[in-house]
């Protein structure tokens, strides 16, 4: 076996002289040597520091356009980032130019050509591109969007702003830490809870009015773009539900099929899981599909009031 | 083994030659980062000390002001105000006896008719706006608990038209003597 390695790379060291290193295609290369170091090594390294301010744009260095033609109508991106790798380091907004006669209209075209073309390193989570999936729910100027949904203002003199989603663990860049928020998806229990079987034995049935109470309820993506613009929600994470969650538990509570409607208002029924909705109403504000979680809220109190 | 394999590609690119030559080296795998093993413990403990160290989104400071978070942050600072207030003034009118004060009505008015026009006017101001406010968009709460006003902008509405009015009644009161 031993032969055989050495003859192996034998033939591979005898290739470097066919194939010089500029054609090949390299592993992902890493110019900063001491971020191959293991995480645990790096962290030690340094007592983090408490604050976690984001080093302003005008601190950070600015990446351009690559080669900009004469009429190009150039905009600016300031874009949050977080690398794990160096975990102590402070958040930056990283400044990017793109001509946007070369870019897509929307905001995540934006940020795929970066990625593409400018930066490989910038990370964040897209999928769809047609906003179904949820993927790429971000803070862009300001607002709770889905990127592929939001069309970039095309005058240049703003500058826009991208950041992650308010108020949540970064796990890099534009990529928040969602397991908190599927936890609590998972503990309305989203799903058809029934033990009597339909008279007929064939499928549950609905009237038109009762299948109509769904509308605006089922069509919610779980971007989590209402619930991470909540105020309430950023206090109380960990105890209350957040709009989102209480939607689609609300579409549960609402769907005449369900039996378990008693036992998801008691779940609902302590200080801390609905009752920190104080009708901000940013939830509904935001939805980039046009939802209303603040209603559904609503709807539910109601429904515990007065039964 | 290595040297079979090799014959073997030469038997191949005899039989279909391709589009340009392929070297040895690239059908051997290389590994040119070195790795060292771990364990799960080892794995989750890195994981746990990474977790530890990330930072929080901003948010307060990036969102952008809206009438629903402005006007609701508003509602609870004039709530605050408004309370504090008749705290502070119930038990300061409960200890004046003891402690010597006159916050009877009386001499109360006796001593707000004795200040300077600005001084009146602010106090009325500092007074009338977490009242007005405060109450006004109570009503928009009243009819959120029944579920009436949620649509978009029926809520931006109702809340400037809140902010507008209680401006109104606030130098309305102010100014009228």
């Amino acid at each position: 076996m031993a032969t055989t390695r050495v003859l192996a790379r034998l033939a591979a060291t005898r290739t470097a002289a066919v194939r010089p290193a500029v054609f090949s295609r390299g592993f992902a290369s890493v110019t900063d040597t001491s971020a191959r170091d293991p995480i645990s090594k790096a962290a030690e390294k340094i007592v983090p520091d408490p604050a976690r301010t984001v080093v302003p744009e005008s601190k950070t260095s600015t990446v351009k356009e690559p080669e900009p033609s004469k009429d190009a109508k150039i905009k600016t991106f300031h874009i949050y980032r977080w690398n794990p790798d160096e975990p102590t380091a402070k958040p930056r907004m990283q400044s990017y130019t793109l001509d946007l006669n070369k870019t897509g209209p929307m905001m995540l075209d934006a940020l795929i050509r970066i990625k593409n073309e400018i930066d490989p390193t910038l990370t964040f989570r897209r999928s769809c591109r047609e906003g179904i999936c949820g993927s790429c729910a971000m803070n862009i100027d300001g607002v709770n969007t889905l990127a592929c949904l939001c069309r970039i203002p095309t005058e240049t003199t703003k500058e826009s702003r991208i950041y992650p989603l308010p108020h949540m663990y970064i796990v890099k860049d534009l990529v928040p830490d969602m397991t908190n928020f599927y936890k609590q998806y998972r503990s309305v229990k989203p799903y058809l809870q029934r033990t009597t079987p339909s008279p007929d034995g064939r499928e549950y049935r609905q009237s038109k009015e009762e299948r109509k109470k769904l509308d605006g309820l089922y069509e919610c993506i779980l971007c989590a773009c209402c619930s991470t613009s909540c105020p309430s929600y950023w206090w109380n994470q960990e105890e209350y539900l957040g709009p989102a969650v209480l939607l689609q538990s609300y579409r549960w509570i609402a769907d005449s099929r369900d039996e378990k409607k008693a036992e998801r208002q008691d779940a609902l029924n302590n200080s801390m899981s609905l009752y920190r909705c104080h009708t901000i109403l940013n939830c509904s504000r935001t939805c980039p599909k046009g939802l209303n979680p603040a209603l559904a809220i609503a709807e539910i109190k109601k429904s515990m009031a007065f039964t | 083994m290595a040297s079979q394999r090799v014959f073997q590609l030469g038997l191949r690119r005899a039989v279909a030659p391709g589009f340009r030559v392929q070297p040895v080296g690239r059908m051997l795998q290389r590994r040119l980062a070195a790795t060292s093993g771990g364990n799960e413990q080892s794995a989750s403990e890195i994981l746990a000390k990474q977790r530890l160290l990330r930072p929080v989104s901003p948010h307060l400071t990036i969102y952008k002001p809206q009438i629903t978070w402005y006007g609701s942050g508003l509602n609870r600072i004039t709530a605050v105000i408004l309370s504090g207030g008749l705290y502070i003034f119930g038990i300061a009118y409960l200890a004046a006896p003891t402690l010597g004060w006159h916050l009877e009505s009386p001499s109360m008015i006796a001593a707000v008719a004795a200040w300077p026009v600005w001084a009146k006017v602010s106090a009325k101001i500092a007074v009338g706006m977490p009242f007005f406010y405060h109450c006004l968009n109570g009503l928009r709460h009243l009819s959120w608990d029944v579920g009436v006003g949620f649509n978009n902008m029926t809520v931006q509405r109702t809340g400037w038209a809140a902010v507008a009015a209680s401006a109104a009644l606030t130098l309305y009161y102010a100014f009228s003597t």
